[in-house]
């Protein structure tokens, strides 16, 4: 069924000079979707033009409109020669296509060119009139909302989760093209970007039409990664968690919630706090029962291709990663019946089986994956650990590059080796994933949690990583409707606190995966708990943690013999165990040396190059209260008679203990005493224990399992028998210290730290490091690539010093090896600031927004409607709540807060204007009006006609903040917009001339940051939230003065106002809890 | 450890305004971060020399890309580049078109031409301002220059608005384009000890009221060029040193408004005659375009050694009266009407109200402003 797509193009402004002889510009616009192309009249002699075309309508399919971009194409009108292209402007019309995402685009864009970056702006409105399609066969999926956000997002409820969701496409890479080498640079780059525009949308459209299939109708933590296969082609695939969400109204029981003094919300949540070591607890309680329904499962299958348990579907696979081109869609009409009769046996799977066999509903998932990595209360029950997966493969050479030409965009010719095929590709990915569900099975888990998947690909060798957290979910969220307490699986009855539940083992105590020591949960006494945990997830918010996390890096470099072909992968596989277990050695030794028991968000990745493989491991440490106190390192020498060398141990072990004292003091860790408990030796337990459990498969197949406990050895027993050893134990003593007033992790929050302020600053770095040695050992490419690492750390903590107190989240490391003696790290994350004072006394002041991830309604009531009564009887018991906060850090659930006034006075200059907006929402869209408005009387009519076009006065542009988190402090997201998903290629010939490579990295970024900024307030929002810039390939040429450079970026655009606000919309959540606080202050 | 690629951006851009203005002075990446490791930010944060160079390097890069936006400020606020928080946008502009007085009082009333630009170098060592630093400075003055030079309306608020700069900064960059269009000569030996500040207030009393834009606001260039007419009309103040009814009118009427208002009073009297003689002297030969260009010159060189004296020692009384010296309607164009003017002739009153002004006036203003520095040295001797 068609749709309308209507383009206005409005005006330019800033364009470039294209006549040198007038120093002026006659410019006018090509608007192009599929394969209909309007042109505005030419505006002669003119920097700023005025176009104010018509409305240019296209009648498209839906299909198409999912897939294609609307590509604006500002050109200089020559009327002897050809004209010359000024810039393009792609706009993603997929939000437009989901009526409770954005309605219009309006804005003003920055007109791009691949080769001369940003060249001035244009304004662009977009609409699109949607007709329903009521066609069953369809091969759209309009409607269907796509998350970045790794949880549910704020301001809607989960009712289902229905499961994993993956898909890829393949396509020939245009840049290895036959075409490629009579075409210019300009015109190799542009056909690249529409590629993967296309590809991306396509993707997304098929993605969506699964998630249709399960019934669902949104997709959370959505990740889509390019693989520039090179040669052999360009991989786009993505996974997702399918979801039924609901939105959050007033309308809902949910917000009754909110709105009612709600004494029986907030009183049973603090009394199972304070109680929760004594009496029985019963902590979800009052959640199912008051608003809440916690998101129960779908039990039905996601949509793929290969199941233990149905064979059928092997046969039936819709093999729908297909070349671009729409090749596919044509040909799906058997395969629409097939999914049907998929969704049908589904529909009957979850009928027979009982709701008491919940392990059994999991089993049924092909892959019970979710890419979630936060939770709603309650839903994660047990913890399993860290599990991952890891594949060389190779990649197959298209042997003849020049008959490439006849195959265009179509695959499947004749040339094409199997490896072009998707199906390829999926074996590979199902295979992968066949490992972890295999490794999370062994744990005692039935599902995979906080999974994703990546790759690193050096010329024909791939690896691909897989890597999720193995865990056991609730399984009374598992039917649908089945809320009530009444009906709980007996294995569950006894439900566990929810601040150390998750961390009891899931596997069977006698029968364990792998060595352990486990002793009884320090917070609950009653079941057991391991005494390391890694995890690949972020820190439950009900968790009790003692002091701060911090971020924890292993760092490993490992030389490799240049090889090709099977040669190289063997010798890559070969080396992947060793520095997993190196990895992994580290990671532990340094979470001793931290005093932590627990890593949350652990990310390995592992990068190859030519002749070395990098492995970096983050994560960000914690001190679980529920587990047991780690022990210390212990060193020893090998030749204990010498008595120089027992000296030598001696000060090495001193250092030791003192850094452990120090970190203790840093992170504030101070566990309570358990002396009288008997639960675990309260002395270091001297044996290494591995959560991690992985395998490797290389190509040949052969599957080979690792252990990575060290067996006999004591573990934390560190042994000098080398000048390695004394250099390993060197570079663990001197990790820089983060100064004073710096935090850092790598997950969403950071804990031990509630009371954020509202500054933010998302930054992304790129370092280079050029190998001069020809000739290094791996103990030097060590500690080459430690220094590297650890002086972008340093460097971040000194550019943003003025932000101090402040804590740098997400820390997203990317290593990679452009070349044979490049290093290239890659970082992007957010600095935040929070209030320093209140850090432990009123650690519960403002974690609503940031802990809360499902049912923000009831923390509002929970924490805001401080009426009065309310009010006392917080200082009431306030001596509890701090008892209880010394004994085991942060309560799971936010009390009310009582200082909002000193909050507002610390709000950022951006958010008062935030707020200066809040009046001028016109349908669903903020816009930010700069406070130092000037009416410069510029000689043209410029701002006057800017300031016809809603709100973009002639000085103004709205002010867009970007978090690789899910939310921003101080302010509440109250819409969701829609996924941004952009690619740029960026390339020069006047590299010397465009300040070098960093000149020219520095402003591509800068560029691609204003691109993302400019496309979000088009939409009308004023933040993007989960940006992460997923790929970042650099490559140059300094002798050519050439370089090219491609990033890929994605995120939420969003709209949110100060948490303080009056709600524009009345139909918005947390209205009276803001008047609340508004007259608590 | 040398990065082949080291680059940080911010969503916000990240200014350091201490590392701005070095770059806006000229120092090279290394010195730069020579001069901030003496400034002790390191202590400050643990940082390491490379952290500082590669800082430094980050935000040479970020200015170097603002500095294309900067050359029409306006765009700063506009564009989408760069997330600038206003109140930063308007510290870069500001900042960026500050300049040093010891080089302004060098280019002042120079022809701002590649010839000029050619000589930077020697102005930056004399003036030990840096020559990446002067060119800018430079490059600044032409660039408003050439924007106001085909503007209406006033000059001041031309500039202030097109560079989004302060009212004061903007009264500086008038007095400039001021000079540099007039190519008044600045630069003799004899005016070295006048500051740029003094010129630029002798700028801004001729701008008000000399310049064709005195009387009419809706022309071109109407506060760049003086007035030719107005020029040519100072001619009959020779009227006021030959008829010695006029000149003692004349005295009388200065003398009046004068008294008691300053020490230098006497001195101004009894010197009236030959004072009055040397400024109307150089008045009458302001029709020439040499002469106009050697207009400082002359006040200096010109009139008696008395002008000296009262700008030597009585400048109490001159700047008191500044405020006062303001373009006046009066009746005659030889009345050296310090305000509020009692008409002295009944035989001129029915003369059109033309705007006027005296040499005296000027003079008045020119010396008060001449030696502001030496005001205070001076004022004190006398005293003692």
């Amino acid at each position: 069924m068609p749709g309308k797509l209507k383009a206005k193009i409005v005006a330019g402004r800033h364009l470039p000079v294209m006549d040198r002889a007038s120093d002026l510009t006659d410019a006018f616009v090509e608007v192009k979707f599929g394969n209909t192309t309007f042109k505005t009249d030419v505006c002669p002699k003119s920097l700023n033009p005025q176009w104010n075309s018509e409305w240019f309508k296209f009648e498209v399919d839906d299909e198409d409109l999912q897939d294609e971009p609307l590509q604006v194409t500002v050109l200089d009108h020559d009327t002897y020669s050809a004209n010359d292209a000024i810039g393009k402007v792609y706009i993603d019309i997929d939000p437009l296509l989901c009526n409770e995402a954005a309605s219009v685009i309006s804005g003003w864009f920055p007109i791009y060119d691949t080769i001369h970056g940003i060249r001035g702006e244009i304004n662009v409105l977009v609409k699109v009139e949607l007709f329903n399609d009521l066609n069953r066969f369809r091969q759209s999926s309009c409607g269907v909302k796509f998350f970045c956000t790794t949880s549910i997002p704020r301001c809607y409820r989960a009712a289902m989760v229905h499961g994993f969701v993956e898909e890829l496409v393949v396509n020939e890479d245009p840049e290895y093209q036959w075409i490629d080498r009579i075409r210019t640079p300009r015109a190799s780059n542009e056909a690249r970007q529409r590629l993967i525009s296309l590809m991306s949308g396509e993707l997304q459209r098929k993605i969506g039409l699964k998630v249709l299939e399960m019934g669902g109708n949104a997709v959370v933590g959505y990740l889509q990664c390019f693989d520039l296969e090179g040669e052999s082609g360009l991989v786009v695939r993505a996974i997702g968690t399918a979801c039924t969400l609901d939105k959050l109204s007033s309308g809902t029981p949910a917000s009754n919630a909110c709105n009612s003094p709600s004494k029986d919300g907030k009183e049973p949540v603090f009394g199972e706090d304070l109680l929760s070591s004594s009496g029985p607890p019963t902590p979800f309680r009052a959640l199912p029962t008051s608003s809440s329904s916690p998101p129960p499962l779908s039990p039905s299958k996601p949509c793929s291709r290969q199941s233990s348990s149905s064979d059928t579907d092997l046969s039936l696979t819709p093999k729908t990663g297909m070349g671009s081109g729409g090749s596919a869609g044509k040909e799906a009409g058997p395969l629409k019946t097939l999914l049907r009769q998929q969704t049908q046996t589904a529909l009957e799977q979850r009928s027979m089986f009982s709701p008491t066999v919940s392990d059994r509903v999991f089993y049924l998932q092909e892959f019970p994956f979710f890419t979630l990595t936060s939770f709603p209360p309650g839903f994660l029950v047990h913890v399993g650990g860290v599990v991952s997966a890891r594949s060389v493969k190779l990649l197959d050479r298209i042997h003849n590059p020049a008959l490439g030409n006849t195959r265009s965009y179509k695959l499947l010719d004749w040339n094409s080796v199997t490896a072009d095929e998707p199906e390829t590709r999926d074996a590979w990915w199902e295979e992968i994933r066949q490992e972890i569900k295999s490794h999370a099975k062994a744990l005692g888990c039935h599902a995979v949690v906080g999974y994703s998947e990546s790759t690193s690909i050096c010329e024909e060798v791939c690896i691909l990583s897989a890597s999720g957290t193995a865990a056991i979910l609730n399984p009374r969220y598992m039917r649908e409707g089945c809320l009530d307490i009444g009906i709980v699986d007996h294995r569950f009855e006894d439900p566990s606190p929810p601040s150390c539940g998750f961390c009891h083992i899931p596997y069977d105590e006698l029968n364990m995966p792998f060595p352990t020591q486990l002793t009884y949960c320090y917070h609950c006494r009653r079941q057991k708990v391991p005494d390391v945990l890694f995890t690949t997830i972020d820190l439950p918010p009900e968790a009790a943690v003692t002091g701060k996390g911090c971020l924890i890096q292993a760092r490993l470099c490992r030389l490799k013999k240049k090889a090709q072909g099977e040669v190289n992968a063997t010798a890559i596989s070969n080396l992947l165990p060793f520095m997993e277990y190196e990895l992994h050695t580290q990671l532990m030794n340094k979470l001793k040396l931290r005093s932590m028991n627990a890593l949350f968000g652990l990310r390995i990745q592992i990068s190859i190059g030519e002749n070395m493989l990098l492995g970096l491991a983050s994560a960000t440490g914690v001190y679980l209260t529920a587990l047991p106190a780690p022990g210390g390192i212990q060193i020893a020498g090998k030749t204990p008679g010498d008595l120089s060398n027992e000296h030598h141990i001696l000060t090495i072990q001193k250092r030791i203990n003192d850094t452990i004292a120090k970190n203790k003091e840093i992170y504030q860790i101070n566990p309570p005493e358990l002396t009288e408990e008997v639960v675990g030796s309260p002395i270091p337990e001297p044996r290494q224990r591995s959560r991690l459990f992985r395998s490797h498969s290389e190509s040949s197949d052969e599957v080979s399992e690792l252990d990575l406990s060290h067996g006999k050895k004591d573990a934390f027993v560190l042994e000098i028998d080398d000048t390695d050893a004394v250099e390993d134990i060197h570079s663990l003593l001197t990790d820089a210290t983060i100064p004073t007033g710096f935090n850092s992790c790598n997950t969403e929050i950071m804990p031990g730290i509630y009371n954020w302020t509202s500054a933010v600053q998302m930054f992304t770095s790129v370092r280079v490091f050029r190998l001069s040695n020809a000739n290094l050992t791996n103990q030097g490419l060590n500690k080459i690539f430690t220094d590297l690492c650890e002086n972008l750390l340093k460097s971040f903590y000194f550019k943003l010093r003025s932000m101090i107190p402040c804590c740098l989240c997400h820390l997203n490391f990317t290593v990679a090896v452009p070349e044979e003696e490049l290093i290239q790290v890659a970082v992007t994350a957010v600095a935040m600031t929070y209030d320093k004072d209140q850090t432990q006394e009123k650690p519960a002041e403002k974690p609503i927004t940031k802990e809360q991830l499902q049912f923000p309604m009831e923390l509002c009531a929970d924490s805001s409607s401080t009426n009065t009564q309310l009010s006392s009887k917080i200082s009431g018991s306030l001596t509890h709540f701090f008892f209880f906060l010394s004994a085991r850090g942060p309560p799971p659930l936010p009390a009310a807060s009582v200082d909002y006034g000193s909050f507002a006075d610390r709000c950022s200059t951006w958010l008062e204007l935030l707020r200066l907006k809040a009046h001028t929402i016109r349908r669903g869209s903020v816009k930010t009006i700069s406070s130092l408005e000037r009416s410069s009387p510029v000689p043209d009519g410029r701002s006057r006609s800017l300031r016809s076009t809603r709100g973009f006065g002639g000085s103004s542009v709205t002010v867009v903040k970007m978090t690789p988190l899910s939310f921003l402090p101080g302010t509440r997201i109250i819409k969701y917009l829609g996924i941004i998903n952009m690619f740029f290629i960026r390339e020069t010939t006047s590299l010397r001339e465009e300040g070098g490579v960093s000149g020219f990295l520095h402003s591509f970024i800068a560029e691609v940051f204003a691109m993302v900024r400019a496309h979000v307030a088009a939409l009308g929002g004023n933040a993007v939230v989960s940006y992460s810039m997923k790929e970042c390939v650099f490559m140059e040429n300094p002798n050519k003065n050439q370089a090219q450079c491609l990033i890929n970026v994605s995120g939420d655009a969003v709209i949110c106002v100060r948490e303080t606000d009056q709600e524009p919309v009345p139909s918005n959540i947390g209205q009276t809890c803001t008047s609340e606080t508004d007259g608590a202050t | 450890m040398a990065m082949e690629l080291d680059v940080f951006v911010g969503n916000t851009t990240i200014m350091d305004e201490e590392v701005y203005q070095l770059w806006l002075d000229g120092y090279t990446v290394s010195d730069a971060v020579k001069v901030r490791m003496e400034g002790g930010v390191m202590e400050e944060c643990e940082a390491s020399a490379d952290v500082l160079l590669s800082d430094t390097m980050d935000q040479y890069r970020t200015f170097q890309m603002c500095e294309r936006l900067l050359y029409s400020p306006a765009k700063l606020a506009n564009q989408l580049l760069f997330q600038i928080p206003p109140h930063r946008q308007a510290i870069l502009i500001e900042r960026y078109y500050a300049f040093d007085d010891a080089f302004v009082r060098e280019v002042l009333g120079k022809k701002l031409s590649k010839g000029t630009k050619k000589d930077l170098d020697d102005i930056s060592a004399k003036t030990n301002v840096t020559l990446k630093s002067c060119r800018r400075q430079f490059d600044n003055f032409k660039r408003v220059f050439k924007v106001v030079e085909e503007l209406k309306g006033p000059l001041v608020e031309n500039i202030r608005q097109h560079f989004l700069l302060s009212d004061k900064l903007a009264r500086d960059y008038a007095a400039i384009v001021f000079f540099a269009n007039n190519r008044f000569e600045t630069g003799k030996r004899k005016l070295q000890y006048l500051t740029f500040q003094d010129f630029a207030f002798c700028a801004g009393q001729l701008i008000n009221n000399w310049t064709v834009g005195a009387v009419d606001n809706m022309v071109e260039d109407m506060d760049v060029d003086l007035d030719k007419e107005f020029l040519q009309e100072l001619k009959e103040l020779k009227i006021l040193i030959t008829d010695k009814d006029l000149l003692d009118q004349h005295k009388s009427l200065v003398c009046t408004a004068l008294r008691g208002k300053t020490k230098a009073f006497n001195e101004m009297e009894a010197n009236f005659k030959n004072l009055s003689r040397g400024l109307v002297n150089i008045a009458a030969k302001l029709t020439n375009t040499k002469d106009v260009r050697d207009f400082f010159i002359d006040l200096v060189e010109k009139t008696p050694s008395c002008v000296g004296q009262i700008h030597g020692r009585h400048q109490k009384l001159y700047l008191q009266n500044v405020s006062r010296l303001k373009r006046i309607s009066s009746p005659a164009y030889f009345f050296p009407c310090l305000s509020p003017p009692p008409p002295p002739a009944d035989a001129v009153i029915s003369a059109p109200p033309v705007r006027t002004f005296s040499v005296f006036d000027l003079s008045a203003v020119i010396i008060s402003s001449l030696s502001a520095s030496l005001l205070e040295s001076s004022v004190c001797k006398s005293d003692l």
